[in-house]
């Protein structure tokens, strides 16, 4: 009994000192995001690899989720003769949840454990202790590029994602079940609010990339800088990530939608 | 004055003891040789000289000034007269040779390109690496690596440059490469050199003075000379590298005999 409570208690220090350590690093790099306006170049490499290379794998999620969608949404609204709504059914679900929900888990699997493994690897191989004996702060040379790429990269990755899905519903619900495509997009049109529908799915994708790249980038930079520290901090960004999504998504819609 | 000053280190990880009471001084323009067996701190000393680490008792002064009592912007001035050669280099993986040498010119210097790609050549010369600069490091050979890593130390021309495991798994030839180069450039240069080792051959080649660590302390220094001469067995046994002697061949235990008599362990 002693030895359980005790290691609750050891867990528990671990745990709070670890969230005491991600905050410090945080705020690190919140104090070097206004330098790196005078280098913006760091900040375009890194949109280029955190942002680009992800856009094959959210292009080819979101027509297959966007399809997907078509269908069942089909299947369900033709039993009440609402199938002409198919366009807004797909666009509020893709808009407010999915787009950003399902494309920052992608996010989190495909850049966020490269940030993480990069990092550690930048960590094992004393690179980033070499760059402090050069007079030259890792976690602003390093880090907040890559944390300002996430920042930008995810919003425009949650958009792609939803713009692709809805051109897959369409493909699906007017090439494949005859919906029609005036009734698809005018309807579409009408229903999807800029401010209550896009802007909410934007706020939620800005700040799912806040915490996807911010726990990317502390496991890396806090990885055991061994093969096997970095395996694992690579897996605790995925794991994690998809946790603080999946918790977020709920907080979110409740002060969101929640008065509705 | 020396250009460091170590008085009464102090340092603990956890609760075992890395040094404790180590006084050393590194005189001006020699090379210091800072030598003991694996696992004693070395690699340590360095990083508590560079102000990455923080003693637990006891200073250390690199020209003058308190390492670990500077703020951060003068700490990163001092550094920006330190040079350091990691053991595996610690190139940035992503740049090429020349971009890594460039790198310390391109941070904190507002030269132009045409000059600081004068600069560059002139270091990777020195080095002997001019022709191999639009190389990756991953293409490069681990001695080649600490040769860049050298150009890249001495591309801000500093005070001192501190060697941590300069020739650890190199084969003759680079070792040779490297004991001339470390050599070359403290005297071509007017350097204070730290160089940590337990290779003894290369590294008293090049020493002006030797500090033999062990244990937490300091158990003799003097030069390469003075050392090969000293009476203590320990010196000896690291000296000329010994198997057996004041360090024992055999991990600290029960006695080889005890341990076959209780078969009941593997029951």
């Amino acid at each position: 009994m002693i030895k359980l409570i005790r290691s609750l208690g050891r867990w528990g220090l671990g745990t709070f000192e670890r969230l005491g350590r991600g905050h410090l690093f945080l705020m690190h790099i919140l104090a070097g995001i206004p330098g790196l306006f005078l280098r913006f170049s760091l900040v375009i490499h890194q949109v280029y690899s955190v942002g680009v290379l992800s856009l094959l794998i959210i292009l080819i999620s979101g027509l297959f989720v966007g399809m997907v969608l078509g269908l069942q949404g089909y299947n369900t609204l033709v039993d009440f003769g609402a199938e002409e709504s198919l366009g807004v059914l797909v666009s509020l679900s893709l808009v407010r949840e999915l787009g950003p929900v399902v494309s920052a888990l992608l996010f989190a699997g495909r850049a966020g454990s490269a940030l993480t493994a990069e990092i550690g690897l930048m960590k094992s191989t004393e690179q980033l202790s070499g760059m402090e004996m050069m007079a030259v702060d890792p976690i602003r040379r390093v880090i907040a590029p890559r944390f300002m790429a996430g920042l930008i990269s995810m919003p425009l990755l949650a958009a792609i994602f939803s713009a692709v899905g809805i051109i897959g519903a369409f493909l699906v619900g007017h090439g494949l079940l005859g919906v029609g495509d005036g009734a698809f997009w005018s309807q579409m049109q009408a229903k999807t609010d800029f401010y209550d529908d896009i802007m909410n799915g934007v706020i939620k994708s800005v700040v799912f990339g806040f915490v996807v790249t911010w726990i990317a980038l502390f496991e890396g930079h806090d990885a055991t800088p061994t093969s096997e520290g970095v395996g694992r901090a690579t897996t605790r960004t995925v794991v994690h990530s998809a946790f603080a999504i999946l918790g977020l998504d709920f907080v979110l819609t409740a002060l969101m939608f929640g008065d509705e | 004055m020396p250009l460091i000053k170590i008085r009464d280190l102090h340092f603990y990880r956890g609760n075992r003891a890395i040094f404790e009471g180590v006084n050393i001084d590194i005189e001006r323009g020699k090379v210091t040789a800072i030598m003991g067996p694996s696992g004693t701190g070395k690699t340590t000393l360095l990083k508590l000289i560079g102000g990455q680490l923080r003693p637990d008792k006891g200073t250390i002064e690199v020209d003058g000034q308190n390492v670990h009592k500077l703020s951060r912007s003068d700490l990163y001035e001092l550094r920006k007269r330190m040079g350091m050669l990691f053991q595996s280099g610690a190139l940035l993986t992503d740049l090429s040779v020349y971009d890594n040498v460039a790198f310390p010119l391109r941070e904190h210097t507002d030269l132009p390109e045409s000059m600081i790609r004068d600069l560059v050549l002139m270091k990777l010369q020195a080095v002997g690496l001019r022709n191999a600069r639009n190389l990756q490091p991953a293409e490069l050979s681990g001695g080649m690596a600490r040769r860049v890593a050298l150009a890249r130390a001495v591309a801000l021309e500093p005070m001192m440059i501190m060697y941590d495991e300069p020739f650890t798994g190199q084969d003759p030839i680079s070792m040779g490469t490297l004991v001339n180069l470390i050599h070359r450039m403290n005297d071509a240069m007017g350097l204070t050199s730290i160089v940590v080792s337990h290779d003894v051959a290369e590294t008293a080649e090049i020493a002006d003075y030797i500090y033999l660590l062990s244990g937490g302390k300091i158990i003799e220094h003097g030069s390469p000379v003075q050392l090969r001469r000293s009476g203590s067995q320990w010196v000896q046994q690291f000296m000329q590298g010994l198997p057996d002697g004041p360090v024992p061949f055999h991990y600290a235990g029960p006695e080889f005999k005890e341990d076959l008599l209780k078969p009941e362990e593997y029951a």
